[in-house]
This record gives structure tokens, C-alpha cells and sequence, in this order.
């Protein structure tokens, strides 16, 4: 096997783990309900081995990708996400050492698993660093970033695991519809993967020549059929299908496309599950949180953003003012995937003076949690897809 | 206002809640509360005790951690509507006209909206930059007004507080204790590295003090790195230019008087995808060509002290550098970085004056672009005279003058006048690339193009920022701040033997109950003390179990 093959396979490996992880910690806290601890400490030990042999098995991925690529594999949108997701992983692990809480990694890991899935979809290529990344603070202020929103992910876990346990399934309220909507959230994501994954085995490809917004001609191809053509676009194969809308030239009718795709399973998906169940997607997981300590649940979120917070401000603020002072001469730039760090940042600062300063425990301080960990997510999804600029990695 | 005189003794400053020294309450208000109220030792703020005149009033306005927080999220929604649409920097468009035009013909109505309320400049705005300036002054306000009472009180603690203080810790117990269960937990509290101090009948053990300075240590870093960039604003603390050099050039550095930089080479190396790099193979037919490196080398002179201003003929060599992305050119304070690149630009031409009808050549000239001559004179006599040079020509005025769009040779364009022994009186002519124009008739001689020299130009800028070391200190400030805020907590644990030998055990800390709560059932078990019950845990079971809801903290 090639190091690149190595690689591969290493991070098939964590991704299996996890999944088995997964499951062990489901089983884990199963044991608690019928009120057998030992089976929770017996489950927990047998999953928490796994995750972090999978966690090792990730870490292996990283290095071998970065022996053979010849620089830290946090380059485009790959393996930022896959690191991210690894990340993930790894502050839940820290956690669990500190708290013992197989509740979380019930959560944590299969949110990990569609942060990788989500990643693989892009291309994985070995890419080529250009200039401006060919510094050593690339790997300083990067990892750190990723270390940072690693951490501070776990807060989100551990508020949505408040959030299932406190919010009352039996009654209408503005919360259980956020709540909902969160899953919903998750199953769009799902719904990407499955998706993108289904028309990649497919090989799908549909090219276009379009005007783009500056009136210059250009060429796209689609790797999922074109709901939404881009402007004045011509397919360059008769037998394509007709795109169904057309959108102005500001805005990119392929990665529209993908996004819509994304809806309709994701939408699929979760109708499916509502019709076979018959019953809310939070509330089904609700049992399976009934054991945990609302309390505990409270600290470990507070304690995530307490440790995620300074790593965040070293590594989003600092380094990155300290390498975009040394490459370009000037701090800051207000390039929107700064601008996106610095919101996080304020809005982890808001969550902390509301804490301290409001006394925003519990349940607002949950949704504080799940909002920041929403926050990473556009930093990381529609800031770089999207919002292009000096760092958009597609 | 006066000063309040608590039972124990102490003079506290009006306002003060818990005494400084005993921590009774003063206040009927803080007497009724089940737990006293610890955050900032129950000191007395000035926020929270005048609101007479204007300056209280806007003091409590910037003091309020409300007021606070809506700043920092209004500054997080303004910065998030800065994203939507790329800013002014961002797109091609100079000038404010034709700004305003991008908008609204790329963007539709929306890009027109968004232009009129002036999102496309959105962070210089005024109401931005206010809104930056009022996140300081409430940051300065908010930590002047609990970091000097909290310091105060801190420092004048004592070790025996009065009962009702500890009844009212969130972690207390009271009971029979072992007999000499204060040495023993004065010895356990040492082993934990807790500061231990003894009064008489009490302890107060202590540890991780300074975190509670945390906070304002890191605001302090953020006001200072304010100031940083408030300086940027003032004339010579920052310094922004941009240069071209082409190769060979040599050209005074714009913002750094004095200085000089001369381009020997320019270079630009792209991935070629074999050997070490064949790794990128599959992401290089992807992408096309990826630009690997581009580089300067460039030597740095300088105008020797003492010459007059403008002269260059004796400059001294001050050094030699090659300039990369990442690796900008250092002297005196200033930073030359390597920006961007123009390959092959047009350097100087070589024309052949040739008699149309024999082909018979007169001689050649050749035109310095960047320096071109008056007059060229060739052999016999003959002259070419240059009347008119149009390095980026864009076509014929009204008038028929001849127009230039840039003073960057990408078209050049020449009127001249040729003189030869057969033709005195002159003829002109106008020439661009592949084309002649004789704009007086027909001419009996022509300029032949026979080669042009291409040379690449370096995009280089030049930044000075004074302000880098306070920013720089700033950020240090702040990370040790928050450090010392969050990685560290003020734990706190009072034991006290009463008359009638009951102990009465307490304990508090800014963060990190589950911490506390291990040690302080360590001592208590070791030292035989009477347990201590978390009493707010309590207070929330007891309202569960009552009303039976689930608990929202
Ligand atoms: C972006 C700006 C700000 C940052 C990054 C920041 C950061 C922090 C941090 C990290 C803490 C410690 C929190 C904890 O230990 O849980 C803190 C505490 C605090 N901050 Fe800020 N802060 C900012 C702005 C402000 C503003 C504008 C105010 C104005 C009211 C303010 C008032 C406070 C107060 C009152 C505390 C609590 C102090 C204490 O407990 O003694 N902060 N701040």
C-alpha cells in the first residue's frame, strides 16, 4: 500500500469504529435504564476503548496524509472538515475523562460520523499548497482552529442532550419546535451524503457553458442533475435534462442544485422516519437520555466553552493576525471567513456574559450551545462554499 | 452617603452589601436572600449606588453586562451583514460610480439597497466604528467598576466571618466534629495546596486567588489592543503603499523617503505535478496550472546621510533580499511584501526605417518604454523623431488625438516624424502593434516592427505599523487573562469552631463546583468535619419535587 492508500483505509477504520462506538455507548446507557450500573461502566469501558481506538486510527489518517502530501492535511475542504470531525471526537474524549459521561458520546459520535461522511463528498485529492499557504503557521493557526471548534462542539452535544432530556415532548412549545427542527437539521445533512453519494456511484456529470456575473463566459459541470440552471447557461450534451428554474448570475445555480438535493432526501429521509414511527425524532431519543444528570450535563457544556474559548481566541484570532500580518502585511482584512471567526468569537463572549453576567444556565445556556455550534457549522459549510474569499478551500 | 458601620467593627464605602471583613449582610435586601450574593463579595459598585447625575447615569448605562452583551451582539449581527454581499475591497469596480453600478447591475434591487445603506463599506462605516468604540468604553466602565471594589474587599477579608455568611454559602454543613479536626483539616487543606490562614477558633483556606483577576486582566488586553487600532488612524502610524518594479528598475520606495529597491529578477515557479510532487497529479488536471512560488530579487539601497534630497547618483547598498509570499523584506521598521505579478510586459521595441516601395532599411531604433528618447538618429542623416507615445492606446479623441487608458505598456502607440535625405520635409506617421496610420497621406518611408524585449513586473506593498508592539501586547494581555480566568478558579473553604463546639464548614468558588465539592468532602471526611450539602442543589429538588418541573436552572 501506498502512504496515500494507508491513509485512506486509516480513516475508513476510525469511521467504522465510531459507528461500532456508537452503538456500544447506546448500549451503555440502555444498561443504565434498567438500573444496572455495572452494565453502564461495562458497556461504557468496551465503547470508550473503541472510540479511542478509532480515534488513534484517525489520528494515523492525519499523519500518513501529511507524510505523503508534504504539508499538514488541512488544506481545502476535505480534510478540514475530516479533521473538524475528528476534532470532534477528540474533545469528546477529553471529556469523557474527565466526566464519564457515555450520554455524550451517543451524541458526539454520530454527529462526528456525518461531519466525516459530509467531508468525503468533496474532492480528495492531494492538493498543491499555493503560495500564500506555504508557511509553518498554516499547521499552527489551523490545528488550533480545529482543535478550538473540536471543543467547543462538545458544549452543543452536551446541550442538546439537556435540551432532550428538559424540553417536554408532550406539549406544544417553541422549544420542541426547535428542537425538531434541529434533527431536521441533521437529517439534511444525511440527506447531502445520500444524495451526492448515490448520483457519485452513478457518475453523474452534466456540463454547461454560462455568462457569469461579470458577463464573462464560463463553464460548470454538475455532478447532480440540474434543478437549477446557471445564468444563460447551455448544456453541452443535448441528452441533459433542462434545468427547471434558471437563477440570475450572481448566485451559483450548481451549488443551489446541491443544496436542493440535499432537501428533497433529507426531507425524505426524515418523512420517513416520522411515518414508520410515528412519533418526533427528538422524542424518540428522549428515553435513551433519561439517566443523565441535567446538572451534569449543564457543567460539561459550560466547561467545554470555558476550555474551547481561549484555544479559539489563540488560534482564530491570534495566529491567524499573526501569519495574515506575514503574508500580507495587514492583520485583518475583513475577508468574510475572518469576519465569520470573529463572530464566533463574540458570540462565545455573549454566551459567557450571559452565563456569568444574566445567570443564563440550564436550558438558555443549551441553546446558546447548540446556536454556537450552528455557528461553526456556516462558518465551516456555507462560508467556504458560498461566501467565497481568500480562504475558501472549494 | 455614608459610610456603613457593620456590627463587627468595619467601615464599609455606601452601597456594600456583605461587610468587607465579617460578611454579614447590610442590606434588608440581601438579608432575605437564601444564599448570599458572592460575585463580586457583595462590594459596594458605584453603578449600584448613585444615579443622580448624568456622568452616574452614563456610567451604569456602560456598566450594565446587558448594555454589554447588546453591544457585542449588535456588533456580531453588523459584522455578519458586512458577509452577504462582498465588500467594496472585494470587487473589481474603482471608483465611487461605478461601485454603486456593480451593485445594482450584479446584484439586482438587492445589490442596489444594500449599496444605498452602505453595507459595501460597512466596516469603516461610522456607526461601526462607534459601535467598537462603545464596546471599550463599556469594557474600561464595567471592569473600573467591579475590579476596584472586588480588589478591595478581597484584600480585607477575614478569617473568622461571622455565622450568618457561612449559613448563606452555597456549600455549608454544621455538626460535631473530631476533636482536633481544625489541625487536621488545616494539614489536609495544605496538602491540596490550598493557602491555609488560622484565627483563633477558625480557618479560611484559599486557593487560585488571582483567577478572580482573570477577567479584567483580559479585558484590560482587549482596551489595549483598541488603542492599537485606534492609533492606525493617526498620520505615520501606519503606512500602506504599493510598488511595481519592473526588472531592472529601480525605483524610490513610495512612504519609506530615502529608500530605494531595485528588481534583478522576477520569478514565478508553478507545480509541475512530476517527482516529488506527483502526489498533486490528480488536483493539478483538476485545477489546470497552480502557481507554486514567485519571488523578487531585490537589493535595498539607500541615500547616504547628508545629500540633498532627490539625488541618486551615489546611493549605498543596503542589502540584498529575495522577496516571497510569506517572506517580506525587512529594514527600519518597514515590511516590502511580495504581493502580485504582471508576466511579460512590453519593455522596448525595435522598428527598422525601411523605404516602402525598395524595402532599403535606413537603420533600426530601438524605444526604451519606460524611457523613451525624443529623437533617434539613424545613419545618413536620418532622424525619427517621437512626437506622441500612447503606452496603453485606447483608440482616437474627437479631435483625433491619440488616447492612453493607463501609463502601463500593454499597446503602445507612437506618433512620429521621419526625416531621410529623400524625404526633408518629414512625413508622419502613427503606429500601434500590426498597424500603421498616416494620418497626412500617403508616406514614402515606414517603421517595420522587428522585436520587442519583455521583462515581468514585480506588485510589491509596503507597510510601516507602529502600532504592531501595542497590539501585540494587547493580545499577550488578553490571553493571559483569560488563561488565568478559565484554566484557574478561586476556590474558598471557612471552618469554624463554635462556643458551644459545633463546627460550621463552607465553602465557595467562582467556577468549578464539581472541583470544590471533591475536595471539600476530602477534608471533611479525613478531618472529621460535618458534611457540607450543596444548598442551592437542595433548594432545586425541593422545588421540583414541588411543582413537579423540570428544572430550567
Ligand atoms: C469582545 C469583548 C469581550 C470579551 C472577549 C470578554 C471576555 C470576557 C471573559 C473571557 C470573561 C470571563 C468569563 C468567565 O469567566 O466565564 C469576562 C467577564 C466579564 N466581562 Fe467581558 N468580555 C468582553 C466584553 C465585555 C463588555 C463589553 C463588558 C461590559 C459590560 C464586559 C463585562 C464583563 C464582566 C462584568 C465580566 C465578569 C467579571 C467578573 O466576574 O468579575 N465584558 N469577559
Amino acid at each position: 500500500m501506498t502512504l496515500v492508500e494507508w491513509s485512506s483505509n486509516l480513516l475508513l477504520t476510525a469511521f467504522f469504529a465510531y459507528l461500532a462506538g456508537t452503538l456500544l455507548f447506546g448500549g451503555a446507557v440502555r444498561g443504565n435504564k434498567e438500573g444496572s450500573f455495572a452494565s453502564e461502566s461495562r458497556w461504557g469501558r468496551i465503547a470508550i476503548t473503541v472510540t479511542v481506538i478509532g480515534f488513534l486510527a484517525n489520528l494515523g489518517y492525519f499523519f500518513t496524509r501529511w507524510a505523503a502530501s508534504g504539508h499538514i492535511p488541512l488544506s481545502n475542504m476535505f480534510e478540514f472538515t475530516a479533521a473538524f470531525g475528528m476534532m470532534l471526537v477528540g474533545g469528546f474524549i477529553l471529556i469523557y475523562f474527565i466526566y464519564r459521561t457515555p450520554a455524550l458520546g451517543m451524541v458526539v459520535l454520530p454527529v462526528a460520523l456525518l461531519v466525516i461522511a459530509y467531508a468525503s463528498m468533496f474532492p480528495r485529492d492531494i492538493s498543491p499548497l499555493i503560495p500564500a499557504l506555504q508557511s509553518y503557521w498554516l499547521p499552527i493557526h489551523v490545528s488550533t482552529v480545529v482543535i478550538a471548534e473540536g471543543i467547543l462542539a462538545i458544549s452543543a452535544g452536551a446541550g442538546l442532550i439537556y435540551l432532550l432530556k428538559n424540553v417536554d415532548m408532550k406539549k406544544k412549545s417553541k422549544q420542541r419546535l426547535w428542537l425538531e427542527i434541529l434533527m431536521y437539521a441533521l437529517f439534511l445533512v444525511l440527506g447531502f451524503v445520500v444524495a451526492n453519494s448515490y448520483f457519485m456511484l452513478t457518475d453523474y456529470e452534466a456540463a454547461f457553458d454560462y455568462v457569469d456575473k461579470e458577463g464573462e463566459a464560463a463553464s460548470v459541470v454538475y455532478d447532480m442533475p440540474p434543478l437549477f440552471g446557471m445564468n444563460e447557461g447551455v448544456a453541452l450534451d443535448e441528452s441533459t435534462m433542462e434545468p427547471i428554474f434558471e437563477v440570475p448570475a450572481f448566485i451559483n445555480g450548481s451549488k443551489l442544485t446541491a443544496v436542493a438535493w440535499s432537501v428533497i432526501v433529507g426531507t425524505i429521509l426524515y418523512g420517513l422516519v416520522r411515518l414508520v414511527f410515528r412519533r418526533r425524532v427528538a422524542e424518540m431519543l428522549q428515553p435513551l437520555v433519561r439517566n443523565t444528570n441535567s446538572q451534569l450535563m449543564d457543567e460539561v457544556g459550560y466547561r467545554s466553552v470555558i476550555i474551547g474559548f481561549p484555544v479559539f481566541s489563540l488560534g482564530a484570532l491570534i495566529f491567524a493576525m499573526i501569519w495574515a500580518q506575514e503574508a500580507w502585511g495587514r492583520f485583518w482584512g475583513w475577508d468574510p471567513k475572518e469576519v465569520w471567526a470573529l463572530i464566533t468569537w463574540l458570540f462565545y463572549a455573549a454566551y459567557l456574559h450571559l452565563r456569568l453576567g444574566k445567570g443564563w444556565q440550564g436550558e438558555k445556556s443549551a441553546w446558546l450551545a447548540v446556536g454556537g455550534f450552528a455557528i461553526i457549522m456556516f462558518n465551516l459549510v456555507a462560508v467556504n462554499l458560498i461566501i467565497a474569499g481568500l480562504h475558501s478551500y472549494a | 452617603m455614608e459610610q456603613i458601620k457593620c456590627q463587627c467593627g468595619h467601615n464599609n464605602p455606601p452601597g456594600t452589601d456583605l461587610c468587607a471583613s465579617c460578611g454579614r449582610p447590610l442590606t434588608e435586601k440581601e438579608k432575605r436572600k437564601k444564599l448570599a450574593d458572592m460575585r463580586y463579595e457583595g462590594s459596594a459598585r458605584r453603578s449600584q449606588t448613585y444615579n443622580k447625575s448624568i456622568v452616574d447615569k452614563v456610567w451604569n448605562f456602560f456598566s450594565s453586562v446587558k448594555i454589554g452583551i447588546a453591544i457585542i451582539v449588535a456588533i456580531l449581527v453588523a459584522a455578519s451583514i458586512g458577509t452577504i454581499l462582498p465588500q467594496q475591497l472585494f470587487i473589481p469596480a474603482q471608483g465611487e460610480e461605478a461601485v454603486r453600478e456593480y451593485y445594482a447591475d450584479v446584484y439586482g434591487s438587492f445589490g442596489a439597497v444594500y449599496h444605498f445603506l452602505g453595507f459595501h463599506d460597512l466596516y469603516s462605516s461610522y456607526w461601526f466604528q462607534a459601535l467598537i468604540g462603545m464596546l471599550g468604553i463599556s469594557l474600561i466602565i464595567a471592569s473600573l467598576d467591579r475590579g476596584v471594589p472586588l480588589y478591595k474587599s478581597l484584600k480585607n477579608q477575614r478569617v473568622l466571618r461571622h455565622e450568618s455568611f457561612m449559613k448563606r454559602q452555597r456549600f455549608f454543613g454544621a455538626g460535631e466534629a473530631e476533636p482536633d479536626a481544625l489541625d487536621a483539616s488545616a494539614q489536609e487543606l495544605e496538602n491540596m495546596k490550598y493557602k491555609v490562614r488560622r484565627e483563633k477558633n477558625g480557618i479560611l483556606a484559599e486557593k487560585g486567588r488571582f483567577s478572580r483577576w482573570g477577567p479584567y486582566v483580559n479585558h484590560a488586553g482587549l482596551i489595549i489592543f483598541l488603542i492599537g487600532v485606534m492609533l492606525r488612524a493617526l498620520p505615520g502610524f501606519y503606512i500602506d503603499e504599493s510598488l511595481w518594479v519592473r526588472e531592472g528598475e529601480m525605483r524610490a520606495i513610495p512612504g519609506a523617503p530615502g529608500y530605494y529597491l531595485a528588481s534583478e529578477n522576477f520569478e514565478v515557479t508553478t507545480y509541475s505535478g512530476e517527482g516529488d510532487e506527483e502526489v498533486y497529479g490528480e488536483a493539478l488536471e483538476e485545477a489546470g496550472t497552480v502557481v507554486k512560488d514567485y519571488k523578487t530579487d531585490a537589493v535595498l539601497y539607500q541615500v547616504p546621510e547628508g545629500s540633498p534630497p532627490g539625488a541618486t547618483d551615489n546611493l549605498e547598498k543596503v542589502k540584498e533580499y529575495e522577496i516571497e509570499v510569506n517572506h517580506p523584506l525587512q529594514f527600519d521598521g518597514y515590511n516590502v511584501y511580495q504581493m502580485d505579478y504582471r508576466l511579460n510586459e512590453l519593455s522596448s521595441m525595435t522598428f527598422a526605417l525601411t523605404n516602402k516601395e525598395t524595402g532599403e532599411s535606413r537603420g533600426e531604433l530601438t524605444v526604451d518604454l519606460s524611457d523613451p528618447q525624443h529623437i533617434y538618429e539613424l545613419e545618413d542623416g536620418s532622424t525619427v523623431e517621437l512626437i506622441g507615445y500612447y503606452p496603453d492606446f485606447s483608440g482616437f479623441a474627437e479631435n483625433g488625438e491619440p488616447q492612453t487608458a493607463t501609463p502601463i505598456p500593454n499597446n503602445p502607440g507612437f506618433l512620429v516624424e521621419m526625416t531621410t535625405p529623400e524625404t526633408p520635409e518629414g512625413e508622419t506617421s502613427f503606429i500601434v502593434i500590426r498597424e500603421t496610420v498616416e494620418p497626412f497621406g500617403e508616406n514614402e518611408y515606414k517603421l517595420t516592427f522587428q522585436s520587442a524585449e519583455t521583462r515581468d513586473v514585480s506588485g510589491l506593498v509596503i507597510r510601516k505599523d507602529v502600532t504592531l508592539p501595542i497590539l501585540i501586547l494587547g493580545g499577550i494581555i488578553f490571553m493571559i487573562g483569560v488563561t488565568q480566568g478559565m484554566y484557574f478558579n478561586h476556590r474558598r473553604i471557612w471552618i469554624q469552631e463554635k462556643a458551644d463546639g459545633t463546627v460550621l464548614v463552607a465553602g465557595h468558588t467562582n467556577k468549578n463546583w464539581f472541583a470544590l465539592k471533591k475536595e471539600l468532602d476530602k477534608t471533611t471526611e479525613t478531618a472529621g468535619l460535618p458534611p457540607a450539602a450543596d444548598q442551592q442543589e437542595e433548594a432545586k429538588q425541593k422545588e421540583k419535587e414541588g411543582e413537579n418541573r423540570y428544572d430550567v436552572g
